[in-house]
């Protein structure tokens, strides 16, 4: 039940999206965001879904896999579409007692859906292709100019990589907790909502001690090892642009070009 | 009265590409009474297979039958399943929650809907069973030391008065002296309320002294299914599957190639000395 949740899960195989350099990624979800408010044509759209659509090809991450992590927007996207779609002035098409669909409701809607479905699947395909360690890795990377105006940046990555290294331990955790607490008879599906937020004690209480032992643990153990924060520290696997990396950024300026540019010549 | 497995499969993550068998065909009869040990090296499916038998895992395929009646027919009663099945999980101190001993305790027979005087009566024989004094009741479970926390935990599954008491690993993380106290509280439990035991371990020496019948799981399936002595008999093959035989058996084993007439099958420290002086005086 709760290994259905893909958002920020990485998928392990080898593509050439899962060699690129972690910055390059990181820039290219950050420019493909950008260019999805700035499209307002079709043939943007068009131009922003072959390229989402060549980038999952490329990563080789099964298409399904994609889509299982899109039912966790769905309420979302259900709600932007439904209100863009009943709340917006224009020449009405058809008439729901006293709602109205109106003709600019339907652009605005099948936009709004278009838009969140990619941003999902952009940012996602990043996460998949990308190991935590390595996103944050790039993370500090590309924060280090903000090391001049005294951000610590090293620790917040740091911060990031223990916190999503610990998700997929405290699920595990979680599971184990609920199933021996439902074998000492425990329920925790029926009843209403404060005998269920009630129910939840014996398996919050466990769970919060075991994440304190795992902390306290770790930082003993980085402390163990000398661990004293970023300066002067250095790395063992560094992050080198290669030749490819030069070609993605290449890509994605195309792409950004092709985006703005030919929306403005066409209309 | 007893559990059967009938052609029991269950594979993890079935339909993705990550698909892993767990349980492969399993087939077993577990009479009532039995102490059984249950054995397999890490990532032999022992913990997936005793998940199934109070129903807290499905089988892919195949059927577990509880007295006669399938546990995962759709209208079968699963709350009284698990008291009936207890289980006790891997660190089990891991799941105390309440502010004191005693209400930890209580909490499994509470949740069978008893009254308030049955519960606590429960709770009190199941924590003396476990040897835990008057003294402790109150404290909190997290001041307890760590074998003190684990009986705590047994103790909270055997409040519910199971017919059949599932232990994986109970001694795993505990020192040698911990290790036997359990293990002797155990033995000693069985004897006094005849329930049937399955004693979960990758230990055969743990297991060797106790059990009347050792279930050897290798790879998701069932490898060696007979009494201990029987069983050690495949000393060679245990050691192949990263398993070993109690030392006894090795000794034994050696004397008997080196030439001296003793019995091979003996598991226990103090018949290896009565049948060593035999074979030496006779």
């Amino acid at each position: 039940m709760l290994r259905d949740i893909t958002l920020g899960q990485y998928y392990q195989t080898d593509s050439v999206i899962h060699r690129l350099d972690p910055r390059v990624k990181l820039v290219t979800t950050l420019c493909y965001i950008i260019s999805l408010f700035i499209v307002d044509s079709i043939v943007g759209y068009v131009i922003a879904g072959l390229f989402l659509a060549l980038i999952i090809k490329l990563s080789k991450v099964p298409v399904k896999f994609m889509v299982r992590g899109m039912k966790s927007i769905l309420f979302l996207l259900i709600m932007a579409v439904v209100f863009n779609l009943f709340l917006t002035p224009g020449e009405v098409v058809v008439s729901i007692w006293k709602l109205h669909i109106t003709k600019e409701g339907i652009a605005l809607a099948s936009m709004m859906a278009v838009r969140l479905v990619f941003l999902i699947m952009g940012s996602s395909i990043m996460t998949l292709t990308t190991t935590p360690n390595n996103l944050t890795d790039g993370l500090e990377s590309l924060m280090k100019p903000l090391k001049v105006i005294k951000v610590p940046v090293h620790e917040i990555a740091m911060m990031m990589s223990i916190a999503l290294r610990f998700i997929p331990i405290l699920l595990e955790e979680t599971d184990k907790i609920m199933k021996a607490q439902i074998a000492r008879g425990a329920d925790f599906e029926s009843g209403n909502l404060i005998k269920k937020a009630k129910s939840m004690v014996p398996l919050l209480v466990p769970l919060f001690i075991s994440a304190f032992r795992r902390a306290n643990d770790l930082a003993t153990a980085m402390e163990a090892r000398c661990y004293r924060g970023g300066d002067h520290r250095t790395k063992m696997k560094p992050l080198i642009y290669k030749k490819r990396d030069a070609l993605a950024y290449a890509a994605v300026c195309v792409y950004l070009a092709l985006c703005v540019g030919l929306g403005r010549i066409l209309f | 009265m007893s559990i059967i497995l009938d052609h029991v499969s269950h594979i993890y993550e079935a339909d993705t590409s990550m698909a892993f068998p767990a349980l492969t065909d399993i087939n077993l009869v577990i009479p009532d009474g039995q102490f059984i040990g249950l054995i397999g090296h890490t990532g032999s499916g022992k913990s997936t297979l005793v998940q199934h038998l109070n129903g807290l895992l499905k089988p892919t395929t195949g059927n577990i039958y509880y007295n006669g009646a399938d546990i995962n027919d759709a209208d079968y009663n699963k709350k009284e399943l698990r008291s009936k099945v207890g289980l006790v999980f891997q660190y089990p101190e891991h799941q105390l929650f309440e502010i004191d001993v005693f209400k930890d305790v209580c909490f499994g027979p509470k949740n069978l809907g008893l009254d308030r005087k049955e519960v606590e009566l429960r709770a009190y024989d199941a924590l003396k069973q476990v040897g835990i004094e008057d003294e402790y009741f109150y404290q909190s479970p997290f001041d307890l030391s760590g074998g003190q926390k684990r009986r705590v935990a047994i103790a909270g599954v055997l409040a519910m008065k199971p017919e059949v008491l599932i232990l994986d690993e109970p001694t795993a993380g505990l020192d040698p002296r911990g290790r036997d106290e359990i293990l002797d509280q155990i033995a000693k439990l069985r004897e006094e309320t005849g329930m049937t035991v399955i004693l979960v371990s990758h230990s055969m020496e743990d297991v060797a002294k106790y059990v009347d019948r050792i279930i050897v799981m290798n790879k998701s399936r069932v490898m060696f299914d007979d009494e201990p002595k029987k069983v050690f008999r495949h000393y060679k093959e245990l050691e192949e599957v990263g398993l070993a035989a109690p030392q006894i058996t090795y000794i034994m084993q050696t004397l008997k190639a080196k030439g001296l007439a003793v019995d091979t099958d003996i598991t226990g420290v103090e018949e290896a000395r009565d049948a060593i002086l035999k074979a030496i005086r006779g």
